[in-house]
């Protein structure tokens, strides 16, 4: 039996090798791999909570996620073949018009650690660009992000072109320094997050519903 | 032809002082910059709405509306002068005939203004980097490039008489080293890329102002530092971090008076007063009058030695004293006048009130201390004895960081534990880095991913 509590450590601390190494030797043991995903999700769900509580940064946050990117490159070939699929399949960008990228590259990462297959369309990103993303990758939820205010509208524009589809259970979460829970609620996004770490909970709450 | 500093105009702490630098300047209106008095600064931004071509004629009314609520403020406050910076969004500087809609509108109202109410005014212009639009930038082509200096052009030919820039050369790989906490990475943008990259910018900026006969005022790390700042602030990174990195954003800021820029220093760059000990020429500082734009851990410390204050930008919305603008035209104003009754007064006055600026903040944040007038004579010095942007950045760094570790020793400067082991590992990092700035040069092109950054537009050969 492999040390899967340990499994759980050495991604909270950022351990790249003994994450990758522990994967492998799970795996040779013959561990159920959703079990060792779960090992893994779990310790960055700590790692989540302790900078939500703002005992460690966010450098320290992205150490344990590249640790655990590169123990699910290990882990994904066995998780596939049992069925596996990822929680959900999320699309995100900044809308047209803003360069701004650094929340929305937390926000990613957050999300891949929560183990949602994450699609990132990057910065300056036109409506109908989110559109087909969805519909190539079968999205269930979809991240929008903004920093300034002349920026802000293109949320509309992108909400507007999602909900002229027929996508069924496609939910929206949006952030950014403008952005209010107010102006979600107005344009008819299905959540606000102010930050990256907040972004997970609203994440799983939205698809829970 | 560039110059390379290698003495410091200011090397004594009690004459880096607010209103007064080696090298002022008089604009056309006769407000002289840096010559005993601190003229305000005022930066205001549209409300949310789109800019596109069928909202133009709304856009202009905004802007209307808000210059003359801030001129006709300033004029019944008896402002001696005021500086009016006008910092585009992307689309005006991607269609330069929007922006000069905008730059016309002030103008024309900053005119009247003087007509009707004697009231001085001078315009800085500063068209938004748009280069990072397409992803990998492209630095030095292409309708981005080309639209940006057009702009700059044709302001200047119509009466913009500082030019200016909040440029994002190095930004591509610089972001991810602030989130990673990658010293190497951030010092490598700042340093080689930023200061390629400004070195090839301002020497255009520089021969489109001397074209018209202008001033090509000076740039900002603002992408960089205070990216750091606003990360550090919420929590992100580490506030000794962010603090460093402004230490170094100096050395990519220095670059546009190398080119030949005389001042004043974009407001948003903390790091002004580490340029102004270096160059002599005056600068702009934004504090607390700028939380409307974003907070900061120095709101009045960032006010011991501008020579222009400013509120880095507001958006244009009714509050219950009036329209933002206006109100923050007011505040500025009141600020002014304050550090001008005591410019008035005389050198120990002005001391006692920069000291006291420094005194409210410098304790509190490593950010506040690295920036208090002795320790910017210090980096100041730190960046001129060394030849190249690549290794004054890793020398000022060390500087930087001996200086917060020497503060934290004598209690002079609170710093959390989770703060401190960043400090070792700064040092580790900086002392660990090639040498030779192409060495690391090869080893950041053979480590990044295809497709982050083009090396060619920054003169690297890969």
């Amino acid at each position: 039996m492999a040390n899967l509590n340990a499994l759980t450590e050495f991604i909270k601390s950022g351990n790249r090798s003994k994450a990758t190494k522990l994967t492998q030797e799970a795996l040779d043991a013959g561990e159920v791999p959703q079990g060792i995903l779960d090992a893994m999700v779990v310790g960055m769900d700590v790692v989540g909570e302790r900078f939500k509580c703002n005992e460690i940064f966010v450098p320290e946050m992205l150490i344990a996620a590249r640790a655990m990117k590169e123990a699910m490159a290990i882990l994904e070939p066995a998780l596939v073949k049992t069925g596996y699929k990822p929680i959900a399949t999320a699309v995100i960008g900044t809308v047209q018009g803003d360069l701004h990228d650094i929340g929305k590259n937390l926000v990613s990462m957050m999300w891949k650690g929560a183990s949602f297959n994450v699609v990132d369309l990057g910065v300056n990103v036109p409506a109908e660009k989110f559109v087909a993303a969805i519909k190539e990758h079968n999205a269930t939820l979809v991240g929008l992000s903004a920093l300034l205010t002349t920026t802000m509208p293109a949320m509309q524009t992108v909400m507007d072109a999602i909900r002229a589809e027929d996508f069924v259970g496609v939910k929206v979460l949006i952030g950014g320094a403008p952005i209010t829970q107010n102006y979600a609620d107005q344009i008819g996004a299905d959540a606000f997050a102010a930050d990256a770490a907040s972004a997970v909970d609203a994440a799983r709450k939205l698809l829970a519903n | 032809m560039s110059t390379h500093y290698t003495s410091l105009a200011i090397d004594d702490p009690t004459k880096l002082v607010f209103g007064h630098a080696p090298n002022p300047f008089t604009l056309r209106r006769g407000m002289v910059l840096g010559g005993g008095l601190v003229y305000p600064e005022i930066n205001f931004t549209l409300p949310p709405m789109l800019i596109e071509a069928g909202t133009m004629n709304k856009v202009c009314t905004e802007y209307r509306q808000m210059i003359t609520g801030v001129l006709k403020r300033a004029a019944e406050l008896e402002s001696p002068g005021v500086l009016v910076e006008f910092e585009t969004l992307p689309p005006m500087t991607e269609h330069p005939d929007w922006g000069m809609q905008i730059v016309n509108i002030l103008l024309d109202a900053m005119e009247e203004a003087h007509a009707k109410d004697g009231l001085a005014s001078a315009l800085r212009m500063t068209p938004n980097d748009n280069r990072e639009m397409v992803r990998p930038p492209q630095m030095r082509s292409g309708i981005y490039w080309e639209g940006m200096l057009e702009l700059f052009d044709r302001s200047a030919a119509a009466g913009a008489e500082l030019l200016s820039i909040e440029s994002v050369g190095g930004k591509e790989l610089h972001d991810d080293a602030l989130t990673m906490g990658d010293m190497q990475g951030s010092i490598f943008g700042l340093s080689v890329l930023g200061a390629r990259d400004m070195k090839f910018l301002w020497t255009h900026i520089v021969e489109i102002a001397k074209r018209h006969g202008v001033h090509a005022a000076g740039d900002t790390a603002c992408g960089f530092g205070n990216t750091a700042m606003v990360l550090a602030e919420q929590k992100m990174i580490p506030r000794v971090f962010a603090a460093v990195v402004r230490a170094v954003t100096a050395v990519r800021s220095l670059v546009a008076y190398e080119c030949g820029a005389v001042g004043p220093g974009k407001d948003c760059g903390y790091e002004n007063p580490i340029l102004k000990a270096i160059t002599g020429f005056p600068m702009s500082m934004e504090g607390k009058c700028a939380s409307c734009a974003h907070f900061s851990p120095m709101g009045n410390l960032a006010a011991a030695c501008c020579d222009t204050w400013s509120n880095e930008s507001i958006q244009n919305v009714k509050l219950l004293g009036g329209m933002a603008p206006t109100m923050s035209m007011e505040q500025l104003i009141y600020d002014c006048r304050l550090m001008n009754v005591a410019l008035g007064e005389g050198p120990k006055e002005v001391l006692k009130l920069r000291d006291w600026f420094v005194a409210s903040d410098d304790s509190l944040d490593p950010q506040a201390y690295i920036l208090r007038p002795d320790c910017c004579v210090q980096l100041a010095q730190a960046i001129i004895s060394k030849d190249t942007p690549y290794t004054a950045a890793r020398h000022v760094g060390l500087t930087a960081i001996d200086i917060l570790r020497q503060a934290h020793a004598d209690k002079s400067l609170k710093l959390s534990d989770r703060e401190l082991p960043w400090l070792d590992t700064m040092t580790d990092t900086i002392q660990e880095m090639p040498d030779d700035e192409n060495v690391l040069a090869q080893q950041v092109i053979a480590t990044t991913e295809p497709g982050r950054f083009l090396p060619a537009e920054y003169g690297l050969t890969s």
